[in-house]
């Protein structure tokens, strides 16, 4: 079997990280931030030091402005939500996921404005199409660090350069790039970075966050949810301080005890390593899909310019059915169809249909590429 | 109460409980994480309690590195 669904999930992980979540439910179990015994401090620590290994990671100064949500989806909400107000208005891109373009298109509903900017059919943003969108109402420009479908890299330092002069927030779904690219929130101007666990930092589903950086006025952010955080117990308010004012109720203190061991695993690796190792992967996909008659392959078709997440379609098959043979008959298992985002294959042209990716992981091989890259040629030959 | 030996430092929630500790044990200030003690507050989290004799060090690392404390007091 060949998981080339690493864009969904990240399959399989780290051996550390089940260790430490067994660790969690056999030895710690107790509840982080409440109780002062000696497992809920226990448990508490452990949910700190997720917040370090992040915090290292992301390059931020002060880990209580990591806020844990369950998803990266949460953390867009949140930041979207508790954001922006009716009569404001909001930039984003033709690339994103529903992630982003279905909280910002329910908030239009709700008397905010939307610009969409188009990319390129390559998914290449021009910066300076942010700037000429910007209006005198306009708070935020929320964008996709990388492309779930294409895989191409969004100019987040350019955007976050035009955003600081502009006095404008800058959002960033990290979903696909958090722990592949280098962030630096503030060498690349990010004021609130969402992302989530188990993709590209190798952690559990049901972990993720948002980062809010020092430009973010807390006191304006409303958060989505309030309730129970272990502080101030003797008040009825929400408090208002990082990162209670948005972490209310139990957090999924194993999921995060598996992300801790994930992004501590990824800081050994080094980016680099793992950045090099994708690269090499996805240049000989590219390489030998691109010399296969009736195959189209979507994006910038360059390494450098992509994470590694490649699009393709064959000529005259539906994405669904090379999809079922590729798992049926070559145990390769991808994700077919519109990949929660319409915007994006809009974009490229494949809307309604889709494409067949491939998202390649750390754990993948070069052998497992060229194993692929056979099946998809015998797909695409039988059809000639 | 007898008067003990310790002080302890409150602060908004356990992230900053955590952070301090860390801070501390790095500069090998002696530290514990204890439930907050009721007559000083009805919160149910925790606190910093070190020894009162250190104090001085704990004020200069706690300035150093601009961490907001709700107090520090003699327990």
């Amino acid at each position: 079997m060949i998981y080339f669904d690493n864009t969904a999930t990240s399959f399989p992980k780290p051996p550390c990280v089940l260790e430490a979540m067994a660790k969690f439910m056999n030895e710690i179990g107790a509840n982080p931030g409440r109780s002062g015994h000696r497992l809920a401090i226990e448990s508490g620590r452990i949910v700190y030091s997720a917040r370090e290994a992040l915090a290292e990671l992301f390059h931020i100064t002060d880990p209580p402005r990591i806020v844990f949500t369950a998803n990266v989806t949460e953390a867009l909400n949140l930041a979207l939500n508790g954001l922006v107000k009716p009569g404001d208005h909001v930039i984003t891109s033709s690339l994103e996921h529903n992630s982003m373009m279905r909280p910002l298109r329910c908030l239009e509903q709700q008397g905010i404005e939307l610009t969409v900017v188009q990319c390129s059919p390559q998914g290449r943003l021009d910066p300076s199409n942010i700037e000429s969108a910007i209006r005198p109402n306009t708070v935020m420009v929320a964008l996709n660090h990388a492309s779930n479908v294409i895989g191409t890299i969004l100019p987040i330092a350019a955007v976050g350069q035009i955003a600081r002069q502009h006095d404008l927030l800058l959002l960033v779904d990290a979903a696909q790039t958090a722990g592949v690219l280098s962030i630096d929130m503030e060498r690349d101007g990010i004021d609130l970075l969402g992302f989530t666990g188990h993709k590209s930092l190798y952690g559990p589903m049901g972990t993720g966050g948002l980062i809010i950086g020092e430009r973010v006025d807390i006191e304006k952010f409303e958060p989505i949810k309030c309730g129970g955080t272990g502080s101030r117990s003797e008040q009825e308010q929400q408090p208002e301080f990082l990162p209670d004012k948005f972490e209310s109720g139990t957090p999924n203190a194993v999921g995060l005890a598996g992300l801790n061991a994930s992004v501590r695993w990824i800081l050994e690796q080094g980016l680099d390593q793992i950045r090099s190792h994708e690269i090499r992967l996805t240049k000989r996909l590219l390489d030998g899909l691109s010399s296969i008659p009736g195959v189209t392959i979507y994006g910038e078709q360059d390494p450098e310019k992509q994470i590694a997440t490649v699009s393709f379609n064959i000529l005259g098959k539906q994405p669904s059915e090379i999809g079922l043979r590729l798992d049926e008959e070559f145990g390769i298992l991808c994700r077919v169809g519109l990949h929660c985002s319409p915007a994006s294959h809009k974009t490229i042209g494949t809307f309604s249909t889709g494409t067949v990716r491939f998202g390649l992981g750390f754990f993948n091989t070069e052998d497992e590429v060229d194993i692929a890259i056979a099946a998809v040629r015998k797909i695409a030959e039988e059809g000639r | 109460m007898t008067p003990s030996q310790y002080a302890v430092i409150l602060v908004d929630s356990t992230s900053h409980a955590m952070r301090i500790e860390r801070l501390l044990t790095q500069h090998q200030i002696e530290c514990k994480l204890i439930p907050v003690p009721r007559q000083l507050s009805s919160d149910c989290g925790v606190c910093v309690r070190f020894l009162q004799s250190e104090r001085e060090k704990v004020v200069q690392r706690l300035n150093d590195t601009g961490i907001e404390v709700q107090g520090i007091f003699d327990i």
